[in-house]
């Protein structure tokens, strides 16, 4: 019979000795971060898609010409400024010392062709572009950019945090159509990507850049100085999230990005994890109707979703009840954004199903099903559709609910056909905060119809609105504009608010210094021995 | 024989080349655009317009099927459309962790489930027979995940023994591939123990009924001499059947262990191409694992005549 004796006396040494193979090759290893992301990087251009991994990508291997600090206002990072008397003209200078990851220096040459390829993918870039007349390399270390009217939209753009970030890459690299999705790597960020040791899917390394330069200011959000305090970052994809919980807790990984929130309880008191929770990489649910077929073609109907909806059931769904992982929220552009408005916030926070009940008495609807798009295979949006379905059923609509995985939402979501030819009357999805908190890059506002995102609201006013914003540099004028907006929003139904949940970093306590930004970023991070 | 072999082979190339079409258009025709999904939500339809036309996803399926079918028969197959990377190159990264994983599994398998069968068969309605059955029908009920987490509660987080997850290639040095195969190959082993337990003893009961063995007993021959050199043997067709089935559905089966275990096989590649629509790894993967089929199909034929000379080809 084997007994516990015999199996620790087999086992043990055996262990032992896999154990000292371990130690023996840690010894002599790099200090390394091992961080599991939210999703796995499979690829590399962080201008073309809007896949938050290839964000985060970016922040690690390239610089920004500008960046927001902690209270979201634009600093210099690889360039200061200066704004001519009229407000039109603004005169960005390098910093010194910026180089790329080949030795090459940055210059302004690389920075307009970077800003140009940027701002024909983002849409605070395309308004951007829209309003300006030229953009030209004055010298090596000088670029202008020049406006048709005074405006703060340069600045806005330049530092925009998240979305699509205005990365800066050699001119070479970003004179590549965006068609076409760029395969370089070179950067001028504080991390180099160690291309050799890139698996697409599973792993992506980044070494410390030994000739980056930082600011002298302090580190303040995504502003002032990127000290890179350890030799590497290594990503590791974990598609099982107790794994990633467990490899923590066994001191396999130190850092995870986002913590499951029905699994905080396993984490929670253990002296050796800790746990932030960071707001500004908090999302936002919404809901969005298609403006373009029946019934939601009419504002009564999306008026009653609106009051059919409330936010609640589905924050609890998401994050469990009573979590203070989540907020219930009116604001179109985020309770946390200097646009904070509660304009009508008990009609969207709290369901009223008798009052869409008698809207749709009014209407006449004759209950043809709605045809709602669930996603299933992520679960932040997997709980969303049971509950927007069971709260349009409680206040009398129909619901077909069609559930397909993500990527079949993304296809069919696209669709302009009619239900038979695969159309869809509704979804819903998550945006990050920093996205939400830009009137005029956050796609969820823009309703210029067949420009608009998937939908395809269409209200005028609210575009002259977005460009208001985008002409004018004085901040409590775009406060003012912004909360019309959000007026115009929730009362043509362009998309409903359904909530704010936020995420949760865990890590090894080993760590410290680690950034609120809203991306998550390793430069400042130190590693305890 | 080697006339059998040439023609299983050459019968294997329709029956390929039918898949890679089925597949092809299967793909082609389910929802999902990985244009849209690489593009983004801000893509203007000129852009989207672009970017299918630098993928080639703007020709006519039947362009695109004949391309990709004339780039297979070059040994190309194409790159990933996420990554930009050669698929060969994605597959074969994603090929040994998986092979690694599979092949001790099924060793592991064969070589806890044969002695169990056998001792459950000549123990025939003793409780230790009834012991061995009823381990295989936990062995085969309890999802893998589950028997993955306790084990990894146990031998990774309590004892410290193992890592909890990840995967070395041997070229790191054997005890770092070795223990991060342990846990992931006895947890993924269990439903196989009890697949290949319960047919080698019904098979070695039904053989052991059979006059020869009556004759081999009354000759003199040990229990012992009965049981290997007669009964396994008759028995062995139906057990190396399941054990070559059991190979297959290993290497394209283990998605949910390589997840528990964070293992980067090919079930992974697979399921994040299809949840991405890459299409290229998608096609190839699946080729990849019939081809695989087929193989053992041919393998376990073959493995018929050494156990049965009776059989021959």
């Amino acid at each position: 019979m084997l007994t516990k004796s015999f199996c620790s006396n087999l086992l043990k040494p055996t262990m032992l000795a896999l154990a000292l193979g371990t130690v023996s090759g840690a010894a002599v290893q790099a200090q390394t971060i091992t961080a599991v992301m939210h999703a796995p990087l499979r690829a590399v251009d962080p201008v073309i898609s809007t896949a938050y991994i290839l964000r985060n990508f970016g922040y690690m291997i390239y610089d920004t010409p500008l960046a927001l600090d902690s209270a979201g206002t634009p600093q210099p990072q690889m360039a200061s400024w200066e704004v001519s008397e009229d407000g039109k003209t603004y005169t960005f200078t390098l910093r010194d010392g910026l180089t790329f990851h080949d030795g090459a220096p940055v210059t302004a040459e690389d920075v307009v062709a970077s800003v140009t390829r940027w701002s024909k993918v983002d849409k605070t870039g395309q308004v951007m572009a829209s309003l300006m007349t030229e953009m030209v390399a004055v010298d090596d270390k000088t670029w202008t950019m020049t406006f048709g009217e005074p405006t703060g939209i340069a600045l806005i753009a330049l530092s925009k945090p998240s979305g699509l970030a205005p990365f800066i890459m050699p001119a070479s690299v970003a004179a590549t159509p965006v068609s076409e999705p760029i395969t370089s790597t070179i950067g001028s960020g504080p991390f180099k990507f160690v291309e050799e040791d890139y698996r697409p899917g599973v792993s992506a390394t980044f070494a410390k850049f030994e000739e980056y330069v930082p600011r002298e200011e302090p580190s303040d959000g995504m502003a002032g100085a990127k000290v890179v305090k350890v030799d590497e970052v290594v990503w590791t994809t974990m598609p099982d999230p107790m794994t990633s919980l467990n490899a923590l807790m066994s001191g396999e990984i130190d850092f995870l990005e986002q913590t499951p929130h029905d699994l905080l309880p396993v984490i929670e008191g253990n002296p050796d994890i800790s746990t932030r929770q960071v707001k500004k990489q908090g999302s936002q649910n919404l809901v969005r109707m298609n403006h373009t077929l029946p019934p939601f073609d009419n504002p009564k109907y999306r008026e009653a979703v609106l009051l059919a909806l409330g936010q609640q059931p589905m924050l609890d769904a998401q994050v469990g009840a009573g979590s203070d992982y989540s907020q219930a929220c009116a604001a179109v552009f985020g309770c946390g954004s200097i646009y904070n408005y509660d304009y009508r916030a008990d009609d969207i926070m709290n369901a009223h199903p008798e009052e869409a009940k008698a809207i749709l008495d009014e209407v006449g609807y004759d209950g043809t099903p709605i045809l709602l798009m669930h996603a299933t295979d992520l679960a932040t949006l997997n709980p969303q559709g049971p509950v927007i379905a069971a709260q349009l059923r409680d206040a009398g609509f129909t619901v077909d609910m069609v559930s397909m995985d993500w990527a079949s939402v993304v296809a069919r979501r696209a669709s302009k056909a009619t239900l038979a030819d695969g159309g869809w009357n509704m979804f819903s999805t998550t945006n990050v905060l920093p996205d939400v908190a830009n009137p005029i890059g956050f796609i969820g506002v823009a309703a210029g119809g067949d420009s608009a995102w998937f939908g395809w609201p269409d209200v005028p006013e609210i575009e002259e609105l977005r460009m208001a914003i985008a002409q004018t540099a004085d901040v409590d004028q775009q406060i003012e504009y912004a909360k019309k907006i959000d007026e115009l929003v929730i009362d043509n139904g362009v998309m409903v608010p359904m909530g704010e949940l936020f995420n949760v970093n865990a890590y090894s306590s080993k760590l410290t210094g680690l950034v609120e930004s809203e991306a998550p970023v390793f430069w400042n991070v130190e590693k305890a021995e | 024989m080697l006339s059998f072999v040439v023609k299983r082979v050459l019968s294997a190339v329709p029956v390929l080349f039918m898949v890679a079409v089925i597949v092809f258009m299967v793909l082609r025709l389910s929802p999902g655009d990985p244009a849209v999904m690489i593009a983004g939500p801000n893509a203007t339809s000129e852009q989207l317009a672009d970017l299918r036309e630098s993928m080639g996803l703007n020709r006519p399926l039947l362009e695109q099927l004949v391309i990709w079918l004339g780039d297979i028969g070059r040994g190309d197959f194409g790159t990933s459309l996420v990554s930009g990377k050669p698929v060969t190159e994605l597959v074969m990264d994603r090929l040994w962790p998986t092979l690694a994983l599979s092949t001790t599994t099924i060793i592991l398998a064969v070589a806890v489930a044969l002695p169990l069968g056998v001792i459950a068969a000549w123990q025939q309605g003793k409780w230790l027979d009834r012991l061995v059955m009823a381990g295989s029908v936990v062995g085969f009920s309890v999802p893998v995940f589950i028997i993955g987490y306790v084990m990894i509660l146990i031998f990774a987080r309590k004892l410290g023994w193992f890592p909890v997850q990840g995967y070395k290639p041997i070229a790191d040095g054997f005890g770092e591939f070795a223990s991060r195969l342990v846990l992931p190959s006895i947890a993924l082993s269990f439903p196989y123990i009890a697949l290949i337990a319960r047919i080698v003893r019904t098979n070695v009961i039904e053989v052991m009924g059979e006059d020869y063995i009556r004759t081999a007993r009354a000759k003199g021959q040990t229990e012992r001499g009965v049981m290997t050199e007669h009964a396994l043997r008759n028995a062995a067709v139906p057990i190396v059947t399941i054990i070559g089935v059991s190979i297959a559905m290993l290497i394209s089966g283990v998605v949910v262990t390589e997840s528990v275990f964070n293992i980067p096989g090919l079930g992974r590649l697979v399921l994040e191409a299809v949840l991405a629509r890459d299409y290229t790894v998608i096609q190839a993967v699946i080729l990849l694992f019939s081809t695989i089929y087929v193989f053992i199909n041919l393998s376990v034929d073959l493995l018929y005549g050494l156990f049965d000379p009776r059989i021959r080809y």
